[in-house]
């Protein structure tokens, strides 16, 4: 593959708190503010706090997810002083770092979240082909000696990707796991301090003219979302993700496997036709969203040199 | 009672409740009790009557810890005696209506024992929580229930510390037992965590019905770990949190820790190391919950309890 030369990514966007009660980036956004910029700094780097109102009371969100409100859609509705606190800030947001798909958006946006999923670090964008993102986490994994590093990918337009990190012109979430949301483990806020310094490592270092050799990745591209089994009149769940899958995220999940656990004691099997890679197994805050697990394929995408 | 053998002889134990969501998000016993409102089958004992109740409702509802005020912490004499006015944070009215109902506290009408489930984010395994170290019953049926549970470990954490012991919710019954079972996240029902809770219940059922039936249980030992102090994570001069529990430390509940270990780990790289004279077993290490109770970890002593044999009274 030919190198491939591309823009200094001069501003940087590092967000925490998008969820109020995945503190690991909530507790670094508020060291990195301490720490002010002395205009010395090689990359311009602006610290937010997205959704302080959650995070002041440590819950996910106060009205309604933050990181679902950043469609085109949402972020042109009218909003008004009736509107849920997160429609307003996520049009705050987007006035500050975005606008999004326009030339003023910040270069590169990192938003810091944290699972009670046993994910490790993933970095979760919406192109299978930017090369940026790429190779950050190229990097984080040659790096990272003790954190397993992946990369998620939603294949989802531009227009209807609903996440903060959609904003910048490149983005993802730093997505790191198992934390309990409410809690700040320093195994996982050393992961995600490392990961972040990492970046910026990367990112000074391509600014200043090096060259990132090309190579492979393993890119995992979201197919699907498997629900808990519910009861059909009262929606309750009537079982657990299996022992044998929980904690297991990106070990590949067969047909036949074991899926679920019933309280009755019965064990429901993965019926899919193709052996596909779990991940996001248990999140908390997917009970609401009917999701147990989602479910992706993985193929070993090609990256170019970039210079 | 006989003094040549020394067997205390006990009321019988004919009501029984089992609380979930006393907490809202502690998704284990909230699905049991509902489970077993729907379907009682499970927990149907000879002679007993069982009630699963739903504490808090509400917070269930929202999946949220509670919604005014915490309710395990509600029982005080001063909320249950309360008057009725309009204004009174939810779970106090809640308080006082669950004393209604299996109480009064420190009454002879009071349910004869309470089981309350909750969860923890902490990695305490299985835990059963005491209030009291004279406590015949009790002491005698977690004894039972660690036998029943072997080799799975349950660990005793007895709180009768007077500053540190709070107005539970299962505090309305003669025989109070906690069961805390982690480490689980809040809002998330994990397999393992769920089958312990089960099975514990299972045994204390058994214990139960086993005592009302007439059963002779023998002098025996508890181990438990009895509480000391609450320590709090360092914080600045606008209370934030300026560390973490260390690496060292976090999950190790239950475990020695000795002046020198590691405690803490600050934000910017710096070790704080555990002052204190005496070797101490933390529990509850990093529970989401106690952040804002100003608590990291509690400290706790070894200590071994001695129980009489207990048989049921006659009549």
């Amino acid at each position: 593959m030919k190198a491939v030369a591309m823009p200094t990514v001069s501003r940087v966007a590092v967000c925490g708190g998008t969820h109020g009660n995945e503190l690991a980036g909530i507790y670094l956004v508020r060291e990195m503010l301490k720490k002010r910029a002395d205009g010395t700094e090689p990359v311009s780097v602006v610290t937010v706090m997205s959704n302080p109102r959650a995070a002041q009371l440590c819950v996910r969100y106060v009205e309604t997810d933050l990181n679902r409100c950043f469609t085109r859609a949402a972020l042109s509705a009218p909003v008004s002083e009736t509107s849920p606190y997160e429609m307003v800030r996520s049009q705050e947001l987007n006035a500050l770092l975005g606008p999004k798909a326009s030339m003023q958006a910040v270069d590169l946006l990192c938003d810091l979240h944290n699972t009670t999923a046993n994910t490790g670090l993933c970095l979760i964008t919406y192109s299978d082909r930017d090369w940026i993102c790429l190779h950050i986490c190229k990097h984080l994994q040659a790096q990272m000696a003790s954190t397993p590093v992946r990369y998620v990918h939603f294949d989802i337009p531009l227009n209807e990707a609903y996440s903060l990190d959609s904003v910048g012109k490149h983005g993802f979430a730093m997505e790191i796991g198992p934390q309990p949301h409410g809690v700040v483990r320093s195994v996982i806020f050393s992961a995600m301090q490392e990961g972040v310094q990492l970046m910026m490592d990367w990112i000074c270092q391509f600014n200043s003219g090096t060259l990132f050799e090309g190579g492979w990745v393993d890119v995992y591209t979201m197919v699907k979302n498997i629900d808990y089994p519910r009861d059909s009149e009262t929606h309750v769940i009537t079982a657990a993700v299996h022992p044998d899958l929980q904690d297991r995220d990106f070990c590949l999940l067969h047909p036949g496997d074991p899926m679920f656990l019933c309280f009755s004691g019965e064990t429901l099997r993965y019926r899919g036709k193709e052996a596909l890679y779990p991940f996001f197994i248990n999140e908390g805050a997917y009970y609401e969203k009917g999701v147990a697990l989602s479910l992706a394929r993985k193929r070993r995408v090609q990256i170019p040199s970039v210079l | 009672m006989s003094s040549r053998t020394n067997i205390s002889c006990l009321q019988e134990a004919k009501r029984v409740a089992i609380f979930g969501g006393t907490h809202g998000n502690e998704m284990s016993g909230i699905t049991l009790v509902n489970m077993w409102i729907q379907n009682s089958a499970e927990i149907e004992r000879n002679g007993l009557v069982i009630k699963p109740f739903i504490s808090n409702p509400r917070a269930v509802e929202k999946c949220t810890r509670y919604i005014d005020t915490d309710l395990n912490r509600a029982f005080t004499p001063e909320n249950l005696s309360a008057p009725d006015v309009e204004g009174l944070p939810y779970e106090v009215q809640r308080a006082k209506e669950m004393n209604r109902m299996f109480g009064p506290k420190g009454s002879s009408d009071a349910y004869d024992a309470i089981f309350d489930l909750h969860n923890t984010t902490s990695n305490m395994g299985s835990t059963l929580i005491l209030e009291s170290s004279t406590d015949l019953f009790n002491l005698q049926m977690v004894h039972y229930i660690k036998k029943a549970m072997a080799p799975h470990t349950c660990s005793v954490l007895l709180n009768e510390h007077p500053q540190l012991k709070y107005s539970t919710t299962r505090s309305v019954a003669k025989h109070p037992i906690g069961l805390e079972v982690g480490p689980q996240p809040q809002g998330v029902l994990r397999s393992n965590v769920f089958e312990f809770m089960r099975t514990i219940l299972k045994h204390a059922l058994d214990f139960i019905e086993l005592f009302n039936s007439g059963v002779e249980f023998p002098p025996c030992t508890v181990d438990v770990f009895r509480v000391q102090e609450r320590m709090d994570y360092p914080r600045d001069t606008n209370g934030n949190i300026t560390a973490m529990v260390h690496p060292h430390l976090q999950d190790c509940d239950w475990e020695p820790l000795n002046r020198g270990d590691p405690m803490f780990l600050t934000f910017d790289g710096r070790t704080v190391l555990y002052e204190g004279a005496n070797t101490v077993y933390p529990t509850f290490i990093n529970e989401a919950a106690y952040y804002e109770k100003q608590q990291a970890f509690m400290t706790t002593c070894r200590e071994i309890l001695a129980a009489n044999a207990i048989r049921k009274a006659c009549k």
